[in-house]
Protein backbone atom coordinates (compact mmCIF):
# COMPACT_ATOMS: atom_id res chain seq x y z
CA UNK A 1 0.00 0.00 0.00
CA UNK A 2 1.27 3.43 -0.82
CA UNK A 3 1.83 6.45 1.36
CA UNK A 4 -1.28 8.08 -0.09
CA UNK A 5 -3.39 5.10 0.86
CA UNK A 6 -1.90 5.12 4.31
CA UNK A 7 -2.74 8.82 4.73
CA UNK A 8 -6.27 8.11 3.57
CA UNK A 9 -6.59 5.32 6.10
CA UNK A 10 -5.32 7.54 8.89
CA UNK A 11 -7.81 10.21 7.98
CA UNK A 12 -10.53 7.58 7.81
CA UNK A 13 -9.52 6.43 11.29
CA UNK A 14 -9.79 9.96 12.64
CA UNK A 15 -13.24 10.38 11.07
CA UNK A 16 -14.42 7.16 12.64
CA UNK A 17 -13.12 8.21 16.03
CA UNK A 18 -14.91 11.53 15.68
CA UNK A 19 -18.12 9.72 14.85
CA UNK A 20 -17.70 7.54 17.91
CA UNK A 21 -17.04 10.60 20.09
CA UNK A 22 -20.15 12.28 18.69
CA UNK A 23 -22.22 9.24 19.59
CA UNK A 24 -20.76 9.08 23.09
CA UNK A 25 -21.54 12.77 23.63
CA UNK A 26 -25.10 12.19 22.40
CA UNK A 27 -25.45 9.32 24.83
CA UNK A 28 -24.46 11.56 27.74
CA UNK A 29 -26.77 14.30 26.52
CA UNK A 30 -29.76 12.00 26.11
CA UNK A 31 -29.07 10.29 29.43
CA UNK A 32 -29.17 13.65 31.20
CA UNK A 33 -32.40 14.59 29.40
CA UNK A 34 -33.95 11.25 30.32
CA UNK A 35 -33.02 11.86 33.95
CA UNK A 36 -34.18 15.47 34.20
CA UNK A 37 -37.42 14.98 32.25
CA UNK A 38 -38.02 11.62 33.97
CA UNK A 39 -38.45 10.01 30.57
CA UNK A 40 -37.91 6.25 30.99
CA UNK A 41 -38.64 5.56 27.33
CA UNK A 42 -35.79 7.80 26.28
CA UNK A 43 -33.58 6.18 28.93
CA UNK A 44 -34.29 2.75 27.41
CA UNK A 45 -33.44 4.05 23.95
CA UNK A 46 -30.06 5.28 25.21
CA UNK A 47 -29.36 1.86 26.73
CA UNK A 48 -30.26 0.16 23.46
CA UNK A 49 -27.98 2.46 21.46
CA UNK A 50 -24.88 1.60 23.49
CA UNK A 51 -24.11 -1.29 21.15
CA UNK A 52 -23.47 1.17 18.31
CA UNK A 53 -20.61 2.72 20.26
CA UNK A 54 -19.33 -0.75 21.15
CA UNK A 55 -19.35 -1.74 17.48
CA UNK A 56 -17.29 1.33 16.57
CA UNK A 57 -14.85 0.51 19.36
CA UNK A 58 -14.24 -2.93 17.85
CA UNK A 59 -14.03 -1.51 14.34
CA UNK A 60 -11.46 1.13 15.33
CA UNK A 61 -9.43 -1.44 17.23
CA UNK A 62 -9.30 -3.73 14.21
CA UNK A 63 -8.34 -0.90 11.91
CA UNK A 64 -5.52 0.20 14.20
CA UNK A 65 -4.17 -3.34 14.47
CA UNK A 66 -4.20 -3.62 10.68
CA UNK A 67 -2.42 -0.29 10.27
CA UNK A 68 0.24 -1.40 12.74
CA UNK A 69 0.71 -4.75 11.03
CA UNK A 70 0.72 -3.53 7.45
CA UNK A 71 2.50 -0.19 7.71
CA UNK A 72 4.66 -0.40 10.82
CA UNK A 73 4.09 3.31 11.40
CA UNK A 74 6.73 5.34 13.23
CA UNK A 75 6.96 8.66 15.03
CA UNK A 76 3.79 10.80 14.82
CA UNK A 77 1.93 8.13 12.82
CA UNK A 78 2.72 5.54 15.46
CA UNK A 79 1.56 7.89 18.19
CA UNK A 80 -1.62 8.62 16.26
CA UNK A 81 -2.55 4.95 15.78
CA UNK A 82 -1.77 3.87 19.34
CA UNK A 83 -3.52 6.92 20.76
CA UNK A 84 -6.62 6.31 18.61
CA UNK A 85 -6.85 2.78 19.99
CA UNK A 86 -6.75 4.01 23.54
CA UNK A 87 -9.18 6.88 22.94
CA UNK A 88 -11.68 4.41 21.46
CA UNK A 89 -11.54 2.43 24.70
CA UNK A 90 -12.13 5.58 26.75
CA UNK A 91 -15.13 6.54 24.60
CA UNK A 92 -16.60 3.08 24.94
CA UNK A 93 -16.38 3.37 28.74
CA UNK A 94 -17.97 6.82 28.59
CA UNK A 95 -20.90 5.39 26.67
CA UNK A 96 -21.20 2.57 29.23
CA UNK A 97 -21.41 5.16 32.01
CA UNK A 98 -24.16 7.04 30.13
CA UNK A 99 -25.98 3.71 29.99
CA UNK A 100 -25.53 3.33 33.76
CA UNK A 101 -27.00 6.80 34.31
CA UNK A 102 -30.06 5.70 32.35
CA UNK A 103 -30.44 2.50 34.38
CA UNK A 104 -30.47 4.52 37.61
CA UNK A 105 -32.83 7.11 36.02
CA UNK A 106 -35.36 4.38 35.20
CA UNK A 107 -35.21 3.19 38.82
CA UNK A 108 -35.57 6.75 40.10
CA UNK A 109 -38.62 7.30 37.94
CA UNK A 110 -40.44 4.59 39.91
CA UNK A 111 -40.57 6.96 42.87
CA UNK A 112 -41.39 10.65 43.31
CA UNK A 113 -38.51 13.02 42.53
CA UNK A 114 -36.33 13.58 45.59
CA UNK A 115 -35.21 17.08 44.73
CA UNK A 116 -34.93 19.36 41.71
CA UNK A 117 -32.01 18.22 39.57
CA UNK A 118 -29.68 21.20 39.23
CA UNK A 119 -26.14 20.19 40.14
CA UNK A 120 -26.34 16.84 38.35
CA UNK A 121 -27.14 18.25 34.89
CA UNK A 122 -24.47 20.90 35.50
CA UNK A 123 -21.94 18.17 36.28
CA UNK A 124 -23.11 16.13 33.33
CA UNK A 125 -22.85 19.02 30.90
CA UNK A 126 -19.40 19.87 32.18
CA UNK A 127 -18.30 16.25 31.74
CA UNK A 128 -19.78 16.17 28.24
CA UNK A 129 -17.99 19.42 27.41
CA UNK A 130 -14.73 17.88 28.62
CA UNK A 131 -15.26 14.92 26.31
CA UNK A 132 -15.98 17.26 23.40
CA UNK A 133 -12.95 19.45 24.07
CA UNK A 134 -10.60 16.53 24.55
CA UNK A 135 -11.72 15.20 21.15
CA UNK A 136 -11.39 18.66 19.59
CA UNK A 137 -7.86 18.77 20.99
CA UNK A 138 -7.21 15.38 19.37
CA UNK A 139 -8.46 16.51 15.97
CA UNK A 140 -6.53 19.79 16.09
CA UNK A 141 -3.39 18.36 17.71
CA UNK A 142 -3.90 21.02 20.37
CA UNK A 143 -2.02 20.25 23.59
CA UNK A 144 -3.04 23.58 25.16
CA UNK A 145 -6.72 22.75 24.85
CA UNK A 146 -5.99 19.25 26.19
CA UNK A 147 -4.35 20.75 29.28
CA UNK A 148 -7.41 22.97 29.85
CA UNK A 149 -9.54 19.81 30.00
CA UNK A 150 -7.30 18.49 32.77
CA UNK A 151 -8.05 21.58 34.84
CA UNK A 152 -11.81 21.33 34.26
CA UNK A 153 -11.83 17.93 35.91
CA UNK A 154 -11.34 19.60 39.31
CA UNK A 155 -14.60 21.46 38.83
CA UNK A 156 -16.50 18.21 38.21
CA UNK A 157 -14.86 16.58 41.23
CA UNK A 158 -15.84 19.53 43.45
CA UNK A 159 -19.44 19.39 42.26
CA UNK A 160 -19.60 15.72 43.09
CA UNK A 161 -18.30 16.30 46.62
CA UNK A 162 -20.88 19.05 47.12
CA UNK A 163 -23.65 16.79 45.87
CA UNK A 164 -22.58 13.95 48.17
CA UNK A 165 -22.81 16.22 51.19
CA UNK A 166 -26.26 17.41 50.16
CA UNK A 167 -27.52 13.86 49.57
CA UNK A 168 -26.05 12.75 52.88
CA UNK A 169 -28.09 15.38 54.69
CA UNK A 170 -31.24 14.09 52.97
CA UNK A 171 -30.49 10.58 54.12
CA UNK A 172 -29.74 11.65 57.71
CA UNK A 173 -32.98 13.59 57.96
CA UNK A 174 -35.29 11.01 56.40
CA UNK A 175 -34.41 7.37 55.91
CA UNK A 176 -37.10 6.99 53.25
CA UNK A 177 -34.93 9.02 50.90
CA UNK A 178 -31.97 6.64 51.14
CA UNK A 179 -32.64 4.51 48.07
CA UNK A 180 -33.16 7.57 45.87
CA UNK A 181 -30.23 9.46 47.38
CA UNK A 182 -27.94 6.49 46.80
CA UNK A 183 -29.06 6.23 43.18
CA UNK A 184 -28.39 9.92 42.70
CA UNK A 185 -24.95 9.49 44.31
CA UNK A 186 -24.25 6.71 41.83
CA UNK A 187 -25.22 9.00 38.98
CA UNK A 188 -22.94 11.72 40.33
CA UNK A 189 -20.12 9.17 40.49
CA UNK A 190 -20.80 8.01 36.90
CA UNK A 191 -20.62 11.58 35.66
CA UNK A 192 -17.45 12.17 37.60
CA UNK A 193 -15.99 9.05 35.96
CA UNK A 194 -16.94 10.43 32.54
CA UNK A 195 -14.86 13.49 33.45
CA UNK A 196 -11.98 11.16 34.36
CA UNK A 197 -12.18 9.39 31.00
CA UNK A 198 -12.17 12.78 29.24
CA UNK A 199 -9.07 13.58 31.29
CA UNK A 200 -7.48 10.36 30.07
CA UNK A 201 -8.23 11.34 26.48
CA UNK A 202 -6.70 14.77 27.09
CA UNK A 203 -3.57 13.16 28.52
CA UNK A 204 -3.35 10.93 25.45
CA UNK A 205 -3.58 14.03 23.25
CA UNK A 206 -0.64 15.59 25.08
CA UNK A 207 1.31 12.40 24.32
CA UNK A 208 0.19 12.47 20.70
CA UNK A 209 1.38 16.04 20.24
CA UNK A 210 4.41 16.27 22.50
CA UNK A 211 5.45 12.65 23.00
CA UNK A 212 5.28 13.19 26.77
CA UNK A 213 3.44 10.75 29.00
CA UNK A 214 1.84 12.93 31.66
CA UNK A 215 -0.56 10.48 33.27
CA UNK A 216 0.26 9.13 36.71
CA UNK A 217 2.74 11.95 37.14
CA UNK A 218 0.99 13.79 39.99
CA UNK A 219 3.22 13.49 43.05
CA UNK A 220 1.76 11.34 45.85
CA UNK A 221 -0.17 13.28 48.45
CA UNK A 222 -1.17 16.12 46.17
CA UNK A 223 -4.92 16.74 45.75
CA UNK B 1 51.19 -5.54 13.67
CA UNK B 2 51.25 -3.56 16.84
CA UNK B 3 50.54 -5.50 19.91
CA UNK B 4 47.18 -4.91 21.50
CA UNK B 5 45.36 -4.07 18.33
CA UNK B 6 44.13 -7.54 17.64
CA UNK B 7 42.64 -8.06 21.07
CA UNK B 8 38.93 -7.86 21.52
CA UNK B 9 37.64 -5.00 23.64
CA UNK B 10 37.45 -5.76 27.31
CA UNK B 11 33.88 -6.76 28.12
CA UNK B 12 34.21 -5.52 31.65
CA UNK B 13 34.90 -1.99 30.52
CA UNK B 14 32.23 0.64 30.56
CA UNK B 15 29.78 -0.16 27.79
CA UNK B 16 29.03 3.52 27.39
CA UNK B 17 32.65 4.21 26.44
CA UNK B 18 33.09 6.11 23.21
CA UNK B 19 34.65 4.08 20.40
CA UNK B 20 34.60 6.55 17.55
CA UNK B 21 34.40 10.31 17.74
CA UNK B 22 33.76 12.42 14.67
CA UNK B 23 34.43 16.08 15.11
CA UNK B 24 33.41 18.62 12.47
CA UNK B 25 34.05 16.18 9.65
CA UNK B 26 33.79 17.54 6.11
CA UNK B 27 34.33 15.33 3.10
CA UNK B 28 34.90 16.30 -0.51
CA UNK B 29 34.85 14.33 -3.74
CA UNK B 30 37.01 16.81 -5.64
CA UNK B 31 35.04 20.08 -5.60
CA UNK B 32 31.84 18.51 -4.43
CA UNK B 33 31.30 18.47 -0.71
CA UNK B 34 29.55 15.28 0.42
CA UNK B 35 29.66 15.63 4.20
CA UNK B 36 29.14 18.79 6.20
CA UNK B 37 30.45 19.28 9.73
CA UNK B 38 29.52 15.88 11.07
CA UNK B 39 29.76 15.57 14.83
CA UNK B 40 28.94 12.20 16.29
CA UNK B 41 30.08 9.84 19.00
CA UNK B 42 29.71 6.12 18.40
CA UNK B 43 29.60 4.08 21.57
CA UNK B 44 31.48 0.88 22.17
CA UNK B 45 29.56 -2.42 22.11
CA UNK B 46 26.52 -0.78 20.62
CA UNK B 47 24.90 -0.97 17.22
CA UNK B 48 24.59 2.43 15.56
CA UNK B 49 22.67 2.79 12.33
CA UNK B 50 22.78 5.54 9.76
CA UNK B 51 19.62 6.15 7.81
CA UNK B 52 18.68 8.71 5.19
CA UNK B 53 17.67 8.99 1.54
CA UNK B 54 20.05 7.94 -1.25
CA UNK B 55 22.90 10.35 -1.68
CA UNK B 56 22.66 11.73 1.84
CA UNK B 57 26.26 10.75 2.56
CA UNK B 58 25.73 7.83 4.91
CA UNK B 59 27.83 5.38 2.88
CA UNK B 60 30.49 8.04 2.36
CA UNK B 61 30.63 8.52 6.10
CA UNK B 62 30.86 4.78 6.70
CA UNK B 63 33.68 4.47 4.18
CA UNK B 64 35.53 7.30 5.91
CA UNK B 65 35.66 5.21 9.06
CA UNK B 66 38.15 2.76 7.59
CA UNK B 67 39.52 5.15 4.97
CA UNK B 68 38.12 3.32 1.99
CA UNK B 69 37.64 6.72 0.39
CA UNK B 70 41.43 7.10 0.24
CA UNK B 71 41.22 5.05 -2.94
CA UNK B 72 39.13 7.67 -4.68
CA UNK B 73 41.06 10.28 -6.55
CA UNK B 74 40.48 13.83 -5.35
CA UNK B 75 38.80 12.70 -2.14
CA UNK B 76 39.64 14.83 0.86
CA UNK B 77 38.66 14.78 4.54
CA UNK B 78 38.64 17.65 7.01
CA UNK B 79 38.05 17.50 10.75
CA UNK B 80 39.02 14.73 13.11
CA UNK B 81 37.89 11.13 13.35
CA UNK B 82 39.12 9.44 16.48
CA UNK B 83 39.20 5.70 17.03
CA UNK B 84 39.85 5.12 20.74
CA UNK B 85 41.17 8.67 20.87
CA UNK B 86 43.60 8.31 17.96
CA UNK B 87 43.01 10.23 14.73
CA UNK B 88 42.56 7.63 11.99
CA UNK B 89 43.70 10.13 9.38
CA UNK B 90 46.87 10.90 11.35
CA UNK B 91 50.27 10.48 9.66
CA UNK B 92 51.33 7.62 11.96
CA UNK B 93 48.35 5.45 11.25
CA UNK B 94 49.06 2.27 9.32
CA UNK B 95 46.11 1.88 7.00
CA UNK B 96 46.31 -1.92 7.00
CA UNK B 97 46.28 -1.89 10.74
CA UNK B 98 43.29 0.45 10.71
CA UNK B 99 41.34 -1.82 8.36
CA UNK B 100 42.19 -4.79 10.54
CA UNK B 101 40.62 -3.04 13.48
CA UNK B 102 37.74 -1.64 11.46
CA UNK B 103 36.27 -4.40 9.30
CA UNK B 104 33.67 -3.96 6.63
CA UNK B 105 30.85 -5.93 5.06
CA UNK B 106 29.31 -4.72 1.84
CA UNK B 107 25.89 -4.69 0.27
CA UNK B 108 26.70 -7.43 -2.17
CA UNK B 109 28.41 -10.43 -0.68
CA UNK B 110 31.85 -10.75 -2.21
CA UNK B 111 33.48 -14.01 -1.19
CA UNK B 112 36.79 -14.86 -2.83
CA UNK B 113 36.52 -17.62 -5.45
CA UNK B 114 38.13 -20.01 -3.01
CA UNK B 115 36.98 -22.56 -0.48
CA UNK B 116 34.89 -21.57 2.52
CA UNK B 117 37.88 -22.28 4.73
CA UNK B 118 40.29 -20.21 2.66
CA UNK B 119 37.94 -17.23 2.61
CA UNK B 120 38.08 -16.98 6.37
CA UNK B 121 41.74 -17.98 6.70
CA UNK B 122 42.81 -15.39 4.14
CA UNK B 123 43.07 -12.41 6.51
CA UNK B 124 44.88 -14.24 9.34
CA UNK B 125 47.28 -15.74 6.76
CA UNK B 126 48.09 -12.24 5.49
CA UNK B 127 48.84 -11.32 9.07
CA UNK B 128 51.42 -14.11 9.14
CA UNK B 129 49.58 -16.88 10.88
CA UNK B 130 50.82 -20.13 9.33
CA UNK B 131 50.16 -22.67 12.05
CA UNK B 132 47.42 -24.98 10.78
CA UNK B 133 45.94 -25.66 14.19
CA UNK B 134 45.76 -21.99 14.98
CA UNK B 135 44.20 -21.22 11.59
CA UNK B 136 41.64 -24.00 12.05
CA UNK B 137 40.66 -22.45 15.32
CA UNK B 138 40.36 -18.94 13.92
CA UNK B 139 38.30 -20.19 10.99
CA UNK B 140 35.97 -22.09 13.26
CA UNK B 141 35.54 -19.17 15.65
CA UNK B 142 34.94 -16.76 12.77
CA UNK B 143 32.34 -18.97 11.10
CA UNK B 144 30.68 -19.70 14.42
CA UNK B 145 30.68 -16.00 15.23
CA UNK B 146 28.87 -15.38 11.97
CA UNK B 147 26.28 -18.03 12.81
CA UNK B 148 27.21 -20.17 9.82
CA UNK B 149 29.07 -23.09 11.39
CA UNK B 150 26.30 -25.67 11.50
CA UNK B 151 25.50 -25.07 7.85
CA UNK B 152 29.04 -25.41 6.48
CA UNK B 153 31.13 -27.41 8.96
CA UNK B 154 31.01 -30.53 6.76
CA UNK B 155 32.07 -28.77 3.60
CA UNK B 156 34.70 -26.26 4.57
CA UNK B 157 36.74 -27.15 1.50
CA UNK B 158 33.84 -26.57 -0.90
CA UNK B 159 33.78 -23.41 -2.95
CA UNK B 160 32.31 -20.36 -1.21
CA UNK B 161 30.53 -19.52 -4.43
CA UNK B 162 28.28 -22.54 -3.96
CA UNK B 163 26.69 -21.01 -0.86
CA UNK B 164 23.36 -19.19 -0.91
CA UNK B 165 23.31 -15.38 -0.87
CA UNK B 166 22.59 -15.22 2.84
CA UNK B 167 25.29 -17.78 3.59
CA UNK B 168 27.78 -15.89 1.44
CA UNK B 169 27.01 -12.70 3.32
CA UNK B 170 27.55 -14.46 6.65
CA UNK B 171 30.78 -15.90 5.27
CA UNK B 172 31.91 -12.35 4.52
CA UNK B 173 31.08 -11.46 8.11
CA UNK B 174 33.10 -14.49 9.26
CA UNK B 175 35.98 -13.30 7.07
CA UNK B 176 35.78 -9.86 8.67
CA UNK B 177 35.64 -11.39 12.15
CA UNK B 178 38.67 -13.63 11.53
CA UNK B 179 41.08 -10.73 12.03
CA UNK B 180 39.29 -9.82 15.27
CA UNK B 181 38.27 -6.25 14.51
CA UNK B 182 37.07 -3.75 17.13
CA UNK B 183 34.55 -2.20 14.81
CA UNK B 184 32.43 -3.76 12.08
CA UNK B 185 31.05 -1.50 9.37
CA UNK B 186 28.10 -2.82 7.40
CA UNK B 187 26.89 -1.12 4.27
CA UNK B 188 23.35 -2.32 3.47
CA UNK B 189 24.29 -5.86 4.49
CA UNK B 190 20.81 -7.31 3.95
CA UNK B 191 19.52 -5.46 0.93
CA UNK B 192 20.09 -8.43 -1.36
CA UNK B 193 18.79 -11.03 1.09
CA UNK B 194 15.42 -12.61 1.70
CA UNK B 195 13.60 -12.08 5.03
CA UNK B 196 14.89 -15.33 6.55
CA UNK B 197 18.53 -14.60 5.71
CA UNK B 198 17.98 -11.01 6.86
CA UNK B 199 16.61 -12.20 10.18
CA UNK B 200 19.74 -14.36 10.67
CA UNK B 201 22.05 -11.42 10.09
CA UNK B 202 20.00 -9.20 12.36
CA UNK B 203 20.07 -11.87 15.04
CA UNK B 204 23.81 -12.05 14.58
CA UNK B 205 24.19 -8.33 15.28
CA UNK B 206 22.90 -8.86 18.80
CA UNK B 207 25.62 -11.37 19.55
CA UNK B 208 28.33 -9.46 17.69
CA UNK B 209 27.92 -6.36 19.77
CA UNK B 210 29.00 -8.26 22.85
CA UNK B 211 32.49 -8.15 21.42
CA UNK B 212 32.57 -5.28 19.00
CA UNK B 213 31.06 -2.04 17.90
CA UNK B 214 28.78 -2.19 14.88
CA UNK B 215 27.99 0.66 12.52
CA UNK B 216 25.37 -0.13 9.91
CA UNK B 217 24.03 1.82 6.97
CA UNK B 218 20.56 0.76 5.92
CA UNK B 219 17.72 1.88 3.70
CA UNK B 220 15.37 -0.31 5.62
CA UNK B 221 14.10 1.81 8.48
CA UNK B 222 12.41 -1.08 10.20
CA UNK B 223 15.76 -2.82 10.22
CA UNK B 224 17.41 0.19 11.82
CA UNK B 225 14.62 0.23 14.39
CA UNK B 226 15.00 -3.49 15.08
CA UNK B 227 18.74 -3.84 15.33
CA UNK B 228 20.30 -0.61 16.46
CA UNK B 229 20.71 1.02 19.84
CA UNK B 230 21.44 4.39 18.29
CA UNK B 231 20.23 5.90 15.05
CA UNK B 232 21.59 8.79 13.04
CA UNK B 233 19.47 10.44 10.39
CA UNK B 234 21.38 12.13 7.58
CA UNK B 235 20.15 14.38 4.84
CA UNK B 236 22.10 16.19 2.11
CA UNK B 237 25.42 15.44 3.74
CA UNK B 238 24.40 16.72 7.16
CA UNK B 239 23.65 14.84 10.32
CA UNK B 240 20.11 15.99 11.08
CA UNK B 241 19.46 14.01 14.21
CA UNK B 242 21.24 11.46 16.32
CA UNK B 243 19.76 9.71 19.30
CA UNK B 244 18.58 6.54 20.95
CA UNK B 245 16.71 4.45 18.39
CA UNK B 246 13.69 4.01 20.62
CA UNK B 247 13.46 7.78 21.02
CA UNK B 248 14.07 8.59 17.35
CA UNK B 249 11.39 6.20 16.12
CA UNK B 250 8.71 7.29 18.56
CA UNK B 251 9.39 10.96 19.15
CA UNK B 252 12.03 12.41 16.84
CA UNK B 253 13.01 15.94 17.78
CA UNK B 254 13.37 17.26 14.24
CA UNK B 255 10.50 17.58 11.80
CA UNK B 256 12.76 16.42 8.93
CA UNK B 257 13.41 13.16 10.77
CA UNK B 258 9.73 12.69 11.46
CA UNK B 259 8.89 13.31 7.79
CA UNK B 260 11.50 10.83 6.65
CA UNK B 261 10.65 7.96 8.96
CA UNK B 262 6.93 8.37 8.34
CA UNK B 263 7.59 8.30 4.59
CA UNK B 264 6.48 11.88 3.92
CA UNK B 265 9.72 13.23 2.70
CA UNK B 266 10.03 16.26 0.49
Amino acid sequence: MTQRHFDEELSDLKTKLLRMAGQAEDQIDQALTALVTRDSTLARQVIERDHQVNALDVEIDEECIQLLALHQPAARDLRLVTTAMKIATELERISDLAENVCERAIELNEEPQLKPYIDIPMMGNMARMMVKQSIDAFVKYDATLARKVLKDDDFVDDLMEQLFRELLSFMLEDTRTISRAIRLSFIAKYLERIGDHATNIAELVVYLVEGKIIRHTTPPGSP
Amino acid sequence: MQDGHLHLPDNDSNTQAVKLTLNQVNFFYGDRQALFKIDVEILKNQVTSFIGPSGCGKSTLLRCLNRLNDLIEGARVEGTMLLDGVDINGPDVDITDLRTRVGMVFQKSNPFPKSIYENVAYGPRLHGIRNRGQLDQIVEEGIKGAGLWDEVKDRLQASALGLSGGQQQRLCIARALAVKPDVLLMDEPCSALDPVATAKIEELLFSLKQDLTVVIVTHNMQQAARVSDWTAFMYLGELVEFGLTKQLFTMPSKKQTDDYITGRFG
